[in-house]
Formats: C-alpha cells, structure tokens, sequence
C-alpha cells in the first residue's frame, strides 16, 4: 500500500516569527493564509518582509489568500534533516492562485503522487500554542 | 579614469571592455596549499588545521609571515594577523571563497597591501550525526518547520528544470559519476579508491532528496585550504609559476535558505535565479577577453550533480535546457573537451564546511595551471574557470584563471 504523506509530530523545530511576519501566523491561528499586497505598486511580497519587493515601499497590506494553487516544484525526503522529522516528507514550493510562491510540505497524498502543476489547497495543522503551520494537500 | 573608460559608458557596454588593461591582470595566485583531509580530523580543531594549511603554503611560496600584510580567512583572520605578528596589516571580513579572493586582489590592486594570505579550514564542526551538516540547516521561520536542508533546497531547482527540460536521473548519475572517479583517481581525495563509479552505481544509492541519490551529493569532511596572492612584480621573485586572475564577479539573488529557492525567482530585470552565475561569467569573460570554448578545465561547484548541468547552460557553454545532453558522451570526463571538477570535488575530494571547499575549486584551478596535478592532469591547461554556490542558495560565484593575461 502507498504511504500516505502526514504532518510532522510535535518537537519539530518551530518558527520563531518578528515584528513583520507576526500578522501572517496569527492568520494560520484563525485559518487564512495571509500575504502582504503594496498600497503603492500593488505588488504581492511573500513570504513576509519589511518592505515590497516591487517597489522597495514599506505601505505594505494584509490581503487572505484563496490558500489555492498548484505545484511549482517538489522533492520527496528520504533523509531526515533532524530526528525530529519522520520519512518520507515531501517539500512544494506551491504557486498560488493569487501569484506568490510559498513553501511547505505536502500532506494526505499518496507519496508518489506529488508533480509539477498538481493543484493543492492549503490546511493548517496546530503544533503549539503560539504556532498553526501551513501545509498542502491536493484540491480534488 | 582614462578617456577609454569613459567612452565605454557612452556606448553602453560594460566599461570593464575599454580598460586598457583590468586590475585584476596585475594579480597573481602564487601559492596554494591543501591540509591534510579525512572524515575526521583526530587531534585538529578549525584553528589548527587551518594553520597547517598556512604553514605548507607559505612553505609553497618560500614566503614568511613578515612577508604577508593582508590576511583573508574569515573567523581565523585576527587570530592569523596575531600570531604572525604581521600586523598592521589589511584584512577582509567576507566569508573565504571566490569573493574573498576578489576583494584581496581588489586591494592589492588599489594599493591597499601586496601580498595576502586567504586560508580556511573547519575541523570538529559536524558531531551530531543523525541530523544533517549544521551549516546545511536553516533557521528562517519559512523554512525551519518543512525539514529543509541543502540536499532538498536543491532538489526544488533540480526538479523544475527536469520538468521543463526533460532532464533525465542518469544525465545526473552520469555528473556524479564522472566526478566521484576524479576523486576515486587523487590519491589526496577523502574518498580515493572507493570507485570507479558507473552512472548505474549512483542510481543505485540510496535516495536523499529526489532526484538526488546519496552519490549525486557532496559528501562532509574536514580539512582547510590556503593561497597567497601578490602582485605581478612580486611574482616574478617568488619560485612557484604565477596564475593570473583574468576576471571574476559574484551573482546573488538574496540569503540563503530561507525563501522558496524558485528557478524562475527574478525581479524586473527578468534575469532568473535559475541562471544565477550567468551575468558573473559574461562579465568575467569580458574582463579576460574570453569566451567559454577558450576554457580548457572547468572547476566548477559540484554540491549536488545537477549543479554541473545548471552551470554549463548558465555560462552560456551551451543552451537553456541542453545542458542535460550536453555532459553527455564524455564531454566533461577526462580528455573530454571540458573536464569538470578534476579532484573530485565536494562528492569525493573534501567538504570542510561552510566554506573551505570552495576555496579548493581555486587550489585546483591553480594546480592545474601549473600542470602540476598528479592525476586528471588537462595537457596544456591554460585557462581554468572556477564557481562557487548555486541556484539552490541564490548565488554562484565565478572567477577566470589564466597562465597569461590579455
């Protein structure tokens, strides 16, 4: 039977977030994936950043996501960075529908089944009590 | 400024083409020294086998320490500048790879210093090992909590170009292979005699982070690497044959591991993090008056097999998407029309860390100018291109090494 891809156990390592970012994980908390859009160019700057990165102009936004979008690029990890992470895990850079790339690991998905252009929708699983993680699983 | 340079501007083109001669050319590498490297160093810490490396290349060079007054060796430059007591002295503060060696020549040829010593080593670094090579591991909020390490950082380049291109798992195993016999041929090499490898050989390992098999990545180990650099003149006095450095520059698409390592990753110049390297060897080529067919070693940056691929397309050795084919057949082996890595690289030579290895690309560039490599020796070798980084960490770093200059 094929591996169905799960999110990582607790003691994994956690993000610590800053004063820019803070906005985009209090959202995971509430289940919108967040992203800033600029007030000046309209420019979407993800992931998070003290300024835009179409115009360098810090009149940054919060806008929520679809959390929709479809895989750009992937790897399957058969060596864990730490002990921490349970094999296989499978890294998506994921371009969502709104135009921005976002990093994560793909979940509830056969192992084998992850390519390029598969369509993905964005789930939050809670690992702490400060930090609620995006992940992918498929759309359909 | 001469008139020259200025009527460069005017045309619009790099100025660096209508410099009657660039000043880099009056720099030369004029000793490199390898320390001893294993797996693990027994009785070594960084400190001190970073000194071995300074001790064997001030020995190549016939130099003393009173001679050296610039020190270039990231965390072991004060404590080099003070135990030599060469001090006042210039010092560099970038990390010691190919920019390192830049900003040395920079000031050597501003006038700056004369002779500067580059060196640096890691030893007793890597202890855990369940886990990957710290200096593998980032800690960015974006990135920490998805189990990324270099080998995965990579793999997400590697697999769009596969998925664009048609790049096949055996144009890689066929990189890996080729370079892990340079290795399994140098009898200095960590990994010497564990070969020969077959492409099938690397397919056959174990996967790390698909597409990249155990063999299709770098491995870790310890060991440091040293070179001298003076001018011109100074090189005439000195006993080793001098290694002009024709040109180089540096292209940087941000830090490291920590945002998505996208291949399409641009801003408004369109110019894509895929490519990174490319508008560094278009201005190391212009400075050297060169070209890549006149590039007769290629000592490039091998983290991860794709990497050589990526770098043959980037510098414009062949076309987008042709790199796969292009490494095909021989090309890059021995007696091939462009042998890469002829040590064997970080999959077979040495990888000390964060940044010794990078340093060895230029070593081995430099020996192989010299025509003093005991094994994978390119007849004649006049120019060697050396790299640093890759797409996966948002940078590549070039330089251009010459036996003359323009």
């Amino acid at each position: 039977m094929t591996e169905i891809l799960q999110p990582q156990s607790p003691g994994i390592p956690l993000p610590v977030p800053t004063l820019y970012s803070q906005p985009y994980w209090d959202g995971c908390k509430v289940g919108e994936p967040r992203y800033q859009r600029c007030r000046d160019c309209g420019a979407i700057t993800m992931d998070p950043a003290p300024a835009c990165s179409g115009c360098f102009s810090t009149n940054l936004d919060w806008e929520v996501s679809t959390g929709q979008g479809e895989v750009y690029s992937w790897t399957t990890v058969w060596r864990p960075q730490t002990p921490a992470f349970t094999v296989p895990y499978v890294a998506v850079i994921v371009t969502l529908d709104e135009g921005f790339w976002l990093l994560a690991n793909l979940i509830n998905c056969p192992v084998d089944a992850v390519h390029v252009g598969m369509r993905v929708k964005t789930v939050f699983v809670e690992l702490s009590e400060e930090i609620t993680l995006p992940y992918f699983e498929p759309a359909e | 400024m001469g008139g020259g340079r200025v009527a460069g501007r005017v045309r619009g083109r790099l100025d660096i083409e209508a410099v009657a001669r660039h000043p880099f050319h009056d720099v030369a590498i004029v000793g490199i020294a390898n320390s001893d490297q294993a797996r693990m160093l027994d009785g070594h810490d960084s400190t001190t086998i970073t000194f071995q490396a300074v001790h064997r290349v001030l020995a190549d060079t016939g130099l003393g320490p009173s001679d050296i007054d610039g020190v270039a060796a990231g965390p072991f430059s004060g404590p080099l500048t003070y135990y030599m007591r060469n001090g006042p002295s210039w010092r560099s503060h970038m990390v010691p790879s190919i920019p390192i060696i830049l900003d040395a020549a920079s000031a050597i040829a501003t006038g700056q210093c004369h002779t500067v010593l580059v060196a640096h080593g890691s030893a007793g670094v890597y202890t855990e090992r369940t886990s990957t090579a710290p200096w593998t591991r980032p800690a960015n909020e974006f990135v920490v909590a998805y189990g990324m390490f270099t080998a995965a950082e990579f793999a997400l380049i590697a697999q769009r170009h596969m998925h664009m291109h048609g790049t096949i798992p055996e144009h890689l195993a066929t990189v890996a292979a080729t370079i892990r016999n340079n290795g399994h041929a140098h009898p200095d090499a960590v990994y010497h005699g564990r070969g020969p490898f077959t492409p099938d050989d690397i397919l056959a390992s174990r996967m790390v982070a698909d597409p990249f098999h155990l063999l299709d990545c770098a491995m870790t180990s310890e060991g440091a690497c040293a070179l001298i650099l003076t001018t011109r003149e100074r090189a005439r006095d000195l006993p080793t044959k001098p290694v002009y450095i024709l040109g180089g520059a540096s292209d940087s698409f941000g830090p490291s591991y920590q945002h998505p390592p996208a291949w399409d990753l641009a801003g408004p110049s369109g110019r894509i993090n895929g490519y990174a390297g490319r508008w560094a060897a278009q201005k190391s080529f212009a400075m050297a008056e060169l070209g890549p067919t006149d590039v007769d070693v290629c000592e490039f940056y091998d983290p991860f097999s794709f990497e050589i691929i990526r770098q043959f397309e980037a510098y414009g050795f062949c076309g987008e998407g042709e790199g796969g084919e292009f490494i095909m057949g021989g090309r890059i082996g021995p007696g091939g029309q462009f042998p890469v890595t002829t040590d064997g690289g970080t999959m077979s030579f040495s990888h000390g860390g964060a940044a010794v290895q990078q340093l060895q690309r230029v070593f081995r560039g430099v020996e192989q100018l010299r025509g003093a490599c005991a094994t994978s020796q390119v007849p004649g070798a006049q120019v060697a291109m050396c790299s640093n980084g890759g797409a996966g960490a948002l940078f590549t770093d070039v330089m251009l090494l010459g036996t003359e200059t323009p």
